[in-house]
């Protein structure tokens, strides 16, 4: 990887309150695990930046260096690396992400 | 290349021993499996961690051959 690469990964990851590496778009996914963190991420009502990792190889492959994680898509939080798709299921049903976003501050009203 | 399930299991076990390792063939089709880990190793350790032991255990397949593995690691109760 890239020190151009590495450092553009950090400043996303830094200077975004919740930004999740994903395949497509939150419109349109590109594969089952990016659709299921998105649908997570609305359900939270959370407010959150987006890459398309399809769009910039060189952010797809640094992006698995940067986080020692192999899979997209990877959600941070607050600067901090959360995990993939199962850990978000995980913890969006244990309650453990709203706490998450919402010790962030990057929580919306809960939706009905 | 799909992956046998018992290979699955037999590459995590090697890698964490005490490890009560699940599969479940979530497509029928030898390709798209579900793998539930418990061990006691992994108490303490946050889920990101407990995930990253299996995915070393796994030795870069993860991502590569196994493209979608679903993953839930636990501490056994």
């Amino acid at each position: 990887m890239t020190d151009d690469t590495n450092a553009r990964i950090d400043a996303l990851v830094k200077n975004n309150p919740v930004v999740l590496f994903m395949k497509g778009s939150p419109l349109f996914p590109q594969c089952g695990f990016s659709s299921r963190a998105i649908a997570i991420l609305e359900r939270l009502g959370v407010q959150f930046e987006s890459v398309d990792v399809l769009q910039d190889q060189a952010i797809r492959q640094g992006i698995k260096g940067y986080s020692d994680w192999p899979t997209i898509p990877q959600l941070y939080v607050g600067g901090e690396f959360v995990g993939g798709s199962d850990i978000m299921m995980e913890m969006y049903e244990a309650g453990e992400l709203a706490e998450l976003f919402q010790k962030a501050g990057a929580a919306a009203a809960p939706q009905a | 290349m799909p992956m046998e399930g018992s290979d699955i299991a037999a590459l995590i076990k090697a890698g964490i021993p005490d490890a009560d390792v699940e599969m479940t063939d979530l497509a029928g089709d030898g390709d798209h499996w579900s793998a539930r880990v418990v061990s006691a190793s992994f108490a303490g350790m946050p889920r990101v961690k407990q995930h990253q032991a299996v995915y070393a255990a796994l030795g870069g397949r993860m991502g590569g051959v196994l493209h979608a593995l679903q993953l839930t690691t636990a501490v056994p109760k």
